[in-house]
């Protein structure tokens, strides 16, 4: 019998990673049904915007950008999950850190070596992300404040607290000067922007663009993605890293296993001795820490200043637990989910252009993938239920 | 500081405005206790509203008609509440996330609506004010009710939707405390199990409450697009859709706690426009930030925590414990 049973496990498995794929392939029809009432043929708008993401190295550079705070984010909610705890404020938590990690590099970065800065402002970004989000941790853990409704006004408050300073105390002088007042920062000091794949590839002497070399088709594409001059800097490197950390933390360490111990049963985590009011703030300390980081390092790699503080989180608080739902609260399924929905964003742009859909048609369908997914893991579910069943009988027959 | 306002005069815009802006709050959060106290938390409220406030407000502008379009966004409401329905009862999907779909569905939905079918921000005329004239009733008078001096301006004269939405409270709390109804809603959210042994449709009394709470939450959002506001702009509701859901935990899951609720989170948010009309001394940042701040420190008092409904946020599946 053991043979049959392993494959048919196997199998399971499979299409338990999958499963998310085909549930999105629901959310894709449906959104094809709204395409075609408003009159756009749905396969016209969905070459588009999957060709603008990933055929070109534009695309797939912006794509590549966008995968960056998505997978971080992701990463970030995907701990939080993991202990059960329901963290909504990744929004915020992003925004403080971004707010923190400007004030820093403004303020030091034409005195101090810049490796100093860079690495002060990301150390500083992930703390204040770990700080916001540990405070309804706290709530959640000793005053039983539900953390969904918390998390919700804690990105409010920062909302607010950032067009605060970006009016008052850190807005860009050159702002003041013009008498414009656009709440945005000064731009940060050039040495403390996080170094671009064009620059990695020069210091290794690459830089011919893909015409020098004659290169055409999918090897032009990708050369020119990692030589030529493009927005993609190395925070994608920091993201990936972070995810495998993110994966030998959760399943190598003691607190990672503490974690997932009270996300699954905190009852039985409390009788094995775990104590769940701590790993519950640390489990949103932790979810925070890596929002933080998401916008440290959007700040230091892209934007290069701090402006109007929604534009900034961009919805990555949101769209980044639709990454982490994808990646099967996974980190290293993450990744591809994160360079899938920065496809997503970045394709919903050009769909616009190409068949004049709004690219808000993008937030419907993530709505509409964050359905099809929640709701497609009934059947996850019933198979694992089904498979302790037959082994139990299997090991009932022996 | 504004000189031609007394204090007086103050006082009475911000409680008028407090009273008016407890609108949306109260249809949303009173929909959404029916919900919960049945054991369905349902964070979509958000997206509910602003597809209400979209629909609402478009056939408002089409027809000219302001009950019929309160009818549509209650409708869409409806419909969007079935949804949520059917994933978290149907297919017993985790609660808070389906919501974060929904929000994220309503959000995405109603701006592209918006943006296809009127492309810019339009304006209709709002329900009026009533004035409670006595002419209005035969009497022979020009006396109108509105006109009395501090009461009759602070709560005589505000429109239907106002009204309804006070009225919706006391309706409420006699439902869920005084009909088999209610009954039956308090004892599916307290202990399905007990109740499904009873023969109490465990899932029929969810799939109602949910979906009777999304028709609110679409007349909620209605009722700020077409009633406080006469516009519509994409993410209008801001937020309230959430805060409705916290002030529902706020008011310990009782009607009159939520009205209570949402009046002091609407007289913090009047008395914050009223900081910017006079040019009080205070970052407006800082002042919007109030209401949020208000509420998490209501979410921390302890003192309510037993009311909530044992089975709050969990899925029921017959055969289980």
């Amino acid at each position: 019998m053991k043979p049959s049973l392993f494959t048919r496990v196997q199998f399971d498995r499979i299409i338990d990673a999958l499963m998310p794929l085909i549930a999105s392939m629901g959310a894709l029809l449906v959104g094809a049904v709204v395409l075609m009432l408003l009159d756009v043929n749905p396969v016209e708008a969905y070459t588009a915007m999957f060709s603008g993401a990933f055929a070109n190295k534009n695309g797939l550079a912006d794509t590549m950008v966008k995968a960056v705070p998505l997978l971080l984010v992701g990463l970030g909610i995907v701990i939080a999950f993991r202990a059960n705890v329901i963290n909504i404020g990744a929004e915020g938590q992003l925004i403080v850190g971004a707010l923190i990690t400007t004030y820093l590099a403004v303020e030091l970065g034409d005195t101090w070596p810049n490796y100093l800065v860079i690495t002060l402002g990301i150390i500083a970004g992930t703390l204040m992300g770990a700080l916001w989000a540990g405070i309804p941790g706290y709530l959640k853990a000793y005053l039983n404040v539900n953390e969904i409704l918390s998390t919700i006004m804690m990105n409010q408050i920062a909302i607010q607290i950032g067009y605060f300073l970006l009016r008052g105390p850190m807005i860009d002088p050159k702002e003041v000067e013009a008498g414009t007042n656009i709440p945005h920062s000064a731009r940060l000091p050039r040495p403390t922007d996080l170094p671009r794949f064009t620059d990695v590839a020069g210091w290794f002497g690459f830089t011919d663009s893909a015409k020098d070399l004659n290169l055409t088709g999918f090897w032009g594409e990708l050369y020119g993605l990692l030589v030529e001059p493009t927005r993609l800097h190395t925070g994608f490197f920091i993201a990936i890293i972070m995810a495998i950390l993110v994966y030998i933390f959760l399943w190598r360490t003691t607190i990672g296993y503490r974690i997932r111990a009270v996300g699954l049963n905190p009852a039985a985590a409390r009788y094995a001795g775990i104590q769940v009011p701590r790993t519950i703030i640390l489990s949103m300390g932790l979810s925070g820490a890596f929002a933080g980081l998401a916008g440290a390092v959007e700040i230091l790699g892209l934007h290069h200043r701090m402006f109007e503080p929604l534009a900034v989180s961009a919805g990555y608080g949101f769209s980044g637990i639709v990454v982490a739902l994808f990646g099967k609260l996974h980190p290293i399924g993450a990744i591809p989910a994160s360079i899938l929905f920065g496809g997503l964003l970045v394709g919903g742009d050009k769909m616009q252009r190409a068949v004049q859909v709004p690219q808000v048609f993008v937030t419907a369908l993530l709505g509409l993938i964050v359905l099809f997914v929640v709701s497609s893991e009934i059947w996850s579910r019933r198979r694992a239920r089904r498979r302790v069943a037959v082994q139990t009988t299997a090991e009932e027959n022996e | 500081m504004n000189e031609g306002l007394s204090i007086l005069a103050i006082i009475v815009g911000i409680a008028h405005s407090g009273i008016r802006l407890a609108t949306p709050y109260l249809y949303a959060a009173i929909g959404e206790t029916f919900a919960q106290r049945s054991g369905v938390l349902n964070l979509g409220v958000e997206g509910i509203m602003l597809m209400g406030a979209f629909s609402g407000f478009y056939v408002a502008f089409v027809t000219g008609n302001l009950l019929l379009g309160v009818l549509a966004a209650a409708l869409v409401g409806a419909l969007m509440g079935l949804v949520m329905a059917f994933i978290s009862v149907t297919l017993n999907a985790e609660q808070g996330i389906s919501g974060i779909g929904l929000y994220l569905f309503g959000l995405g939905t109603s701006s592209l609506l918006f943006k296809t079918l009127l492309g810019t921000v339009e304006g209709v005329d709002g329900f009026s004010e009533l004035k409670f004239c006595l002419a209005s009733i035969g009497i022979n008078s020009g006396v109108c009710l509105s006109e009395i001096p501090i009461l009759g301006e602070i709560f005589l004269s505000h429109s239907l939707m106002v009204y309804g939405a006070f009225a919706l409270v006391p309706l409420a709390w006699w439902v869920l405390n005084k009909t088999t109804w209610g009954l039956s809603i308090r004892a599916v959210g307290q202990n399905p199990q007990a109740a499904d042994s009873l023969g109490v449709s465990v899932a029929r009394v969810r799939y109602m409450t949910v979906t009777f709470g999304g028709a609110m939450a679409g007349i909620a959002g209605a009722s700020l697009s077409i009633s406080l506001l006469g516009i519509f702009q994409e993410g209008m509701t801001n937020g309230q859709g959430f805060i409705a859901v916290a002030l529902v935990y706020f008011g310990s899951w009782t009607p009159v706690g939520v009205l209570l609720g949402a009046l002091l989170f609407s007289l913090v948010n009047a008395l914050q426009l009223w900081v910017q009309v006079l040019g009080l001394n205070i970052p407006s940042d800082v002042a919007v930030m109030l209401p949020y701040l208000l509420t998490i420190l209501a979410l921390a008092f302890p003192f309510k925590r037993a009311l909530q409904p044992a089975a709050l946020t969990k899925p029921f599946e017959r055969g289980e414990n």
